[in-house]
Order: C-alpha cells, then structure tokens, then sequence
C-alpha cells in the first residue's frame, strides 16, 4: 500500500470516522483511570507530599507539547518534499492542538513551581525553551491565517515549522546542556526511570489518555479541514457556472 | 535526480544548516543561558576576572549540612552552599520556600558582598527527578541504600 493510498479523500475520511469513536473511547475510559489513580490512589512524594500529583498532568501534557510539534514538522516535510495531498491538512489540523497541549505544561508547570520552588516563572532554559515553543505553534496558526492563497501559505508554514522544529531537542536537552531551575528527565533517562512504580503507571496512563486524545482529535480536526476545502471548492464551481 | 529526490536533498541540507547554526549561537551564549553558577563555576571565573561587587547572579547548589545558622536579630538567615567541591557562605531575610532544608539543592539569588558572603535578595528550592513515597524513602534510609542528593547540579 503505498503512502497515497489515504491520499484520497473519501477513503481517509471513511476510515478516519471509523478510527475516531474508538479513540475518543479509549482516550475517555483512560483519563478516567489514570486520573483515580493519580489523584487518589498513587502515594504522596517523600519530598513534594501531595503537590507532586500535578506532575501527573503536567508531564503528559509537556510530553505532548513535544510530540505534536515533532508531528507537526514531519508531516510538514511530507508536504513539502513529496506533495503528499493530506500532509498539509495533517500539519495544520495538529498546531491547535499542540499549542493547548504547550499552555497547559505551562499553566501546570507554573500551579507546580510556585509551592516547590517558590516562584511561578524564571527564565531558564527550560521554561524559556517552552514558551518559544507556545509562541511557535501561535506564529504557524497565524501565518495560516495571514496568507491568502492557501498553496503558499501551507508552503510558508512548512518551512516555519521546519525551523521551529531545532527547538524541540533543545527543549529535550535543555535541562542537561545547562543549569537549569528544571530538574532533569524523570522517565526517558539513561538509566532508566527515577520514579517509583507506584507512580509511573499512573502517569503512564495519563500518558496514553492524552495520545488517544490527540488521535481522535486530530482525525476530527483533519476531516473539518476537508469538508472546508470541498465547501471552498463546490463555492467556487458554483460561482463558475 | 527526480523533482523529489531534489526537494528532499533541498530540505534535508537546509535542516542541516540551520541546526548547525542554532547549536553555534546556543554554545555562544552557554554563559548567558545558565540559570545559575555553580559554586566552583564562581570561583574559576573570579580566579579569571574578579566581578565588580554588587553584580546581580545566581548560584546554585547544596545547603551544606550543619550550616544554617540565624543572626541575632532573629529573622536574618545564614547558611553555605556547596557542590561538594567549593563552598560559598549566604546570607539571606525573606521567605523561604517549603522545601528549604539542609542537603536540598538550592539556587539563590543576589551578589557577593565585600568580605566574600553572598548576600541573597531570593531564594528558590530545587527539586531531583526521582519521586517515590515516603515509606520508600525512609526503608532505603533505613538500609543504608540512599543515594543522597550529591547528582543535584
């Protein structure tokens, strides 16, 4: 099967409406899971007492941040070296979503630093590498917006994304490249997790609510963009005869 | 070379470019993106080039154990911070966060005063990245297997 074989319309749009309840279920039954264990079944912290359940959102929610761009940027690349006719929709669809993914790590992060490091923001390199982000996926919606002609202006948002996409491993890396208020990696680390079992399952979970979330969103997201394009088109022939 | 091939070497190269430049510009500024000096990082660089006093920075590191110690005029705190290697002597009056003990990880904000002690205007606690609870916590205290918070930059 090749990678146009989704390319056409009607065939994604059949199965992406048959793909999206599913993954709106699983994303639902999920949250609904990993938020009991994470609010009241999984034990406080040694250090943080009961504050650490913020990192229960917070790090979903950063992780996500970080997937969609890193989505964003290769369906972006798809669209631009092999004119795939969905990828553009693809990267469009996503921004939104990852932009509220990227406030929410911020908002979370903010409730979080407040009681642990007595401060709401510092400018580190964390934080800081984050917020460039936010402002990332806000400048690519509305370079959307501002170009008319939506040909170029998939073309320009493409090459913004491929820019925007070096922050990414710096985000990643940030907290270890340079001195940071930002605690390291708990969980994707050399030496494996530094969290008790007790609490990365729940967050795990968490994890996998937000993924199936993305999916079913996207997809959703994806098949609007369609409709609209048939919308503009069927205005268009109309307006022609 | 097909029109693809072209446009993949077209964007793979400029990916290529653009990431050396920005890995360029980031090592550039490394002294600026640091939040916070290290004890040891202060002392290599007034070895190099003594800082005019009441420049504002940051250091960071560990409230060195058994040093917390208050002034007489009871609200004034004092205490050292250490990576292990280097110490620096504090002093700070203002709130500090919940999590400020001896051992934790630390950064403080403010300039070094004239007879060498730091004088901090704000203080921030520093959390690791390993969570686990409390009963964890006090069995591998307990059992000798606590690994003490010395990876804490």
């Amino acid at each position: 099967m090749s990678m146009h074989y989704f390319a056409n319309p009607t065939r994604f749009t059949r199965l992406a409406g048959r793909i999206q309840p599913w993954a709106g279920g699983l994303s639902a039954v999920l949250l609904a899971v990993g938020l009991y264990l994470a609010l009241v079944a999984a034990p406080a912290d040694y250090q943080q007492g009961d504050t650490v359940r913020i990192m229960f959102v917070h790090v979903p929610s950063a992780w996500m941040a970080m997937f969609c761009y890193s989505f964003l940027a290769v369906a972006s690349a798809v669209a631009l070296i092999w004119k795939h006719p969905l990828a553009d929709l693809a990267a469009k669809a996503s921004a939104p979503i990852g932009a509220g993914f990227t406030f929410l790590a911020l908002v979370t992060g903010s409730l979080w630093g407040k009681p642990m490091w007595g401060t709401w923001w510092v400018w580190d390199a964390r934080l800081t590498s984050v917020l460039i982000l936010l402002f990332l996926y806000l400048g690519y919606m509305a370079l959307w917006q501002a170009i008319e002609d939506s040909q170029k202006a998939a073309k320009a948002a493409a090459v913004l994304a491929l820019v925007g996409a070096v922050n990414v491993p710096i985000i990643k890396f940030s907290v270890d490249w340079w001195n940071t208020l930002h605690q390291p990696a708990s969980v994707l680390r050399m030496d494996g997790p530094a969290i008790h079992p007790s609490m990365l399952w729940p967050l795990l979970i968490m994890a996998l609510a937000f993924q199936a979330y993305f999916v079913a969103l996207l997809l959703a997201r994806i098949r609007m963009e369609l409709n609209l394009r048939r919308i503009r088109a069927l205005r268009l022939a109309e307006r022609a005869s | 070379m097909t029109r693809k091939r072209r446009r993949l070497y077209i964007v793979g190269g400029f990916m290529l470019i653009f990431a050396s430049a920005a890995a360029l510009v980031l090592m550039a500024f490394e002294e600026n993106i640091v939040f916070f000096y290290s004890p040891t990082d202060l002392a290599q660089q007034m070895a190099k080039q003594p800082m005019p006093p009441n420049r504002r920075l940051r250091i960071g590191g560990l409230v060195e154990e058994g040093s917390l110690g208050r002034e007489k005029d009871g609200v004034t705190i004092t205490f050292r911070v250490t990576d292990t290697v280097e110490v620096i002597p504090v002093r700070f009056r203002g709130l500090l966060p919940d999590l400020f003990r001896e051992g934790q990880g630390i950064v403080a904000e403010g300039s070094m005063a004239a007879d060498g002690i730091f004088v901090a205007s704000e203080v921030l606690a520093k959390h690791d990245e390993t969570y686990m609870p409390k009963e964890v916590a006090d069995a591998l205290k307990e059992a000798g297997q606590w690994q003490g918070k010395v990876n804490e930059q």
